[in-house]
């Protein structure tokens, strides 16, 4: 069963097309990251959900309540039960850490419940439950945050960027430690991001949005292997786009023959990623290496084909020198696209 | 690989304008406040020309203005001095007992002005006159820049001084070229105020008989009533608060003194005197000595050997009570129009809520003479009723000093951001437990120095309550001036002290809430 059913969301401010039309499923249990660059509309459908703004037309159906329905709220936020983390977190700044955990709680509940284990849920020590919000650094008080949000035990977890205010070292850990908290009770999560590092670590399945509407949702695999259009290409991961001619099932261009099926005959884009690309001295293909990026580990190489770059992977001992004539071959399924650019 | 940043959440709230309901509360609120400025403006513009001319080309015009300019001028000049040498004394070097001085630094706050020159003049008579009048009010109002330049000299970047060192430049030309620029929208933050405080103060350039044309409305309303000397004078006067206004903005310009590194700044060192150490303790007791030591020593002495000492002191309480009992209201009512300014200013960013905002503030500029003789003028022609009632005088109060109630509700409310209220609807509260259990406790001790600051301003005010009381109705601050215009020294001496005491509290609050504060911000005039 599916614990979040949204079909055909709009919503406009003004001239601005925010949501144009979203349809989105969560299952139970499943985590699922929504990727988009700033203002592609993910925080509106995040807010929608939650029910802090109205849609103009579509529907949101929580587990089996319909809970906003042609565009209309039918079920208030504190009565749909979701769990909420803003990007700031948003602890209350007058009570201590184990009363923000316990505030939606009611008497019964508070006393009942066990907030050493909901910290080390999220990876915290249990001594921090006296602590004031300003006494934790920046990791803790997401993790509080989202403690908060799942002492309810909500079906769904609603997360606004959460961890885009942290330090990049803090953010992958923390981003882990959620996670795992958040499979650990069984709830269902939604994720925010622009971030594809997150997207594609965190979630079961990634949503990519683009003004205002899903382009592709997938496993992070899928997506990031078979990227529907050239936006969800080079939004998620970098690689290079290459005018390509099919005619007879085989997409010819610069850097080799691809045997593609069910295209028909004619001008396309073929998009192959930097680590497809490998210097191979029996390769077909020459290139001059123009310049690359190192990182360390690995390094890019911008290699030019012709009047064409391409980008190439290599490990970080293996950087060729500028101006270097190498051969290279492809490796793997390039994924073509209408229409090439 | 590329990461992009959200832009700040900024735009969301442009698109859920205003409620109406709070709009046309805020526009009334407003106009409330405006009422003594459009009343001048109104006076300005339909007076004769002839009158005006006749009224305003006199010598004794020319010589308020010089008076009032000069002194003006002056004590703004001392002002600064005398606060950026404690300022820098007390946050940047190891002077001895540096906290203490820094609450008694701020504390000739709670001393009043005509309290602190009826304390110089019954001593001496030799500070009567220009040179006694600048030490008086510079004196009283000095902390107005002194506490804004401590906060700024805290918040200062080291790294700026550690640069200056690392270029070659002295101690010496590091403070003028590095420090004193940094400290600039602070001193003239606080500047403006003292500047604001000099042209409104009535009571101590009376005693000390210097005329201004605060004094000389006061004498022209007592002799002419309602008259247009009066009105012309107000309008002068507006005219001149209006340009040290213009000036300050001017002045202060428009560049970034902010930090523009990020991560948390470290503390600066604090600068060793070395053998200066003690002797340099002079300027701080000195300051405090003139400032606080000697009003204090003078009431107490009149209290001791006043030939009126215990004279009218059963009327010691009921007046308190009185005073008390205005003041309770004033800041009650302050604090209730002042949340719909905040809230709208705050959660509803707009242009209408920003005018709202600031025209709270421009009444706080006007002087309480102008804005009692508009007051006592308005009452007349469109509501003879309340004339000379409890409620003309609150309506005084709360004009003059409602902006202490809007500035603390706005900060107070931004402490209480709407992203708070939102995760409490998502964990299952309601409209008003929200409000119960998130925003009240967040903002009510914010809302209550507000109204702590406007209790105390209201249990000083003399000028106004003054010329507006009803008949027979005594506060503290007319009861001290009426004793110590007959010379009733002793019989006067207990009402100033109750009125110290009463202000101490508040006083000691700005001393430490000023700490952490952005450097520039004026504080709470």
């Amino acid at each position: 069963m599916s614990v979040l059913d949204v079909r055909g969301l709009t919503r406009s401010f003004g001239a601005v097309r925010a949501l144009a039309g979203v349809d989105l499923t969560i299952a139970d249990g499943e985590v699922l990251a929504v990727l988009g660059p700033s203002g592609c509309g993910k925080t509106t459908l995040l807010r929608t959900i939650a029910g802090f703004m109205p849609g103009d037309a579509g529907e949101v159906i929580l587990g089996d309540r319909p809970v906003l329905v042609e565009g209309r709220s039918k079920v208030a936020t504190r009565h749909r039960n979701v769990g909420y983390v803003p990007q700031e977190g948003a602890l209350f700044p007058h009570l201590d850490v184990a009363a923000n955990i316990t505030f939606g709680l009611d008497r019964a509940e508070r006393r009942k419940a066990d907030i050493g284990e909901l910290l080390e849920l999220l990876g915290l020590d249990p001594t921090l439950a006296r602590r004031s919000p300003h006494e934790l650094s920046g990791g803790q008080q997401q993790r509080v945050a989202v403690a908060r949000a799942l002492a309810r035990k909500p079906s769904l977890l609603l997360l606004d960027e959460p961890f885009s205010s942290l330090d990049a070292s803090l953010r992958e850990a923390t981003g882990r430690a959620v996670v795992r908290a958040v499979r650990a009770t069984g709830a269902a999560a939604l994720l925010v991001t622009h971030d594809q590092n997150e997207a594609l670590s965190l979630a079961d399945v990634v949503a990519v949005m683009s003004a205002g509407r899903v382009v592709q949702v997938g496993a992070p695999l899928e997506v990031y292997a078979r990227p529907a259009t050239p936006f969800v290409a080079s939004f998620v991961g970098s690689g290079s786009v290459l005018p390509a001619t099919i005619t007879g099932g085989v997409a010819v261009s610069v850097i080799g023959s691809f045997p593609v099926s069910g295209q028909a005959d004619g001008d396309v884009g073929l998009f192959v990623r930097p680590e497809q690309v490998r210097l191979d001295e029996a390769g077909e293909v020459e290139a001059t290496v123009a310049g690359f990026d190192f990182y360390g580990h690995d390094a890019c190489l911008h290699l030019s084909v012709g009047d064409h770059e391409v980008l190439c992977r290599v490990r970080g001992d293996r950087v060729p020198g500028e101006g270097q004539r190498v051969r290279i071959s492809v490796d793997g399924a390039a994924t073509v696209f209408e229409r090439a650019t | 690989m590329t990461t992009t940043v959200d832009p700040p959440r900024m735009s969301r709230r442009v698109h859920d304008g205003a409620p109406v309901a709070l709009l046309l509360i805020g526009v009334a609120v407003a106009l409330f406040a405006l009422i003594p400025l459009l009343h001048v403006v109104q006076y300005a513009a339909t007076v004769d020309p002839g009158v005006a001319r006749e009224q305003l080309f006199r010598p004794r015009i020319g010589m308020l203005l010089r008076n009032t300019l000069g002194l003006m001028v002056a004590c703004v000049a001392a002002s600064i001095v005398v606060s950026v040498a404690c300022a820098w004394l007390v946050v940047r070097t190891d002077l001895p007992l540096a906290g203490l001085w820094h609450v008694l630094l701020t504390a000739p706050l709670a001393v009043p002005a005509f309290v602190n020159g009826f304390g110089w003049v019954s001593l001496t008579h030799a500070v009567e006159g220009f040179g006694g009048a600048v030490m008086v009010v510079t004196l009283s109002y000095f902390p107005f820049v002194y506490l804004p330049v401590c906060a700024a000299l805290r918040g200062l970047d080291p790294a700026h001084e550690e640069i200056a060192a690392s270029v070659g430049l002295t101690r010496a030309a590091t403070f003028v070229r590095v420090v004193l620029p940094q400290l600039r929208p602070a001193i003239l933050g606080g500047s403006l105020l003292v500047a604001l405080h000099m042209f409104s103060e009535f009571g101590a350039l009376k005693t000390l008989r210097f005329p201004t044309f605060t004094t000389a409305i006061y004498d022209q309303f007592n002799t002419t009533f309602n008259g247009p000397a009066a009105h012309l004078s107000s309008a002068v006067l507006v005219l001149l608060c209006l340009v040290v206004l213009l000036v300050e903005l001017r002045l202060r310009g428009r560049r970034r003194y902010a930090r523009t590194s990020s991560g948390s700044p470290r503390t600066a060192d604090r600068a060793p005197l070395g053998g200066l150490r003690w002797p340099v303790l002079v300027v701080p007791v000195a300051v405090t000595g003139l400032a606080l030591g000697v009003p204090i020593y003078s009431l107490v002495h009149w209290m001791q050997v006043g030939s009126s000492t215990g004279n009218g002191l059963d009327q010691l309480v009921p007046t308190a009570i009185t005073t008390v009992s205005y003041a309770a209201v004033g800041a009650l009512l302050s604090v209730v129009l002042a949340l719909p300014v905040g809230l709208l200013v705050v959660r509803h960013q707009s242009l209408a809520g920003t005018l709202v905002e600031r025209s709270t503030y421009t009444a706080n500029a006007l002087p309480g003479i102008v804005v009692a003789l508009a007051l006592i003028t308005v009452t007349i022609e469109y509501a003879t009723g309340l004339y000379q009632t409890a409620i003309v005088l609150v309506a005084a109060y709360l004009i003059m000093f409602m902006s202490r109630a809007v500035v603390s509700v706005r900060a107070s409310l931004e402490q209480a951001p709407p992203v708070l209220e939102s995760v409490a609807r998502s964990l299952g509260l309601g409209g008003v437990a929200t409000t119960w259990r998130v925003t009240v406790p967040i903002v009510m001790p914010g809302i209550g120095a507000g109204a702590a600051l406007v209790f105390i301003a209201i249990c000083t005010e003399l000028t106004a309550t003054l010329l507006l009381a009803p008949l027979e109705t005594q506060t503290l601050a007319t009861e001290f001036w009426s004793q110590s215009s007959a010379l009733a020294y002793g019989a006067a001496a207990p009402y100033a002290l109750l009125m110290i005491v009463i202000s101490m509290p508040a006083v000691y609050l700005l001393s430490r809430t000023t700490q952490g504060q952005r450097p520039g911000r004026p504080v709470t005039p």
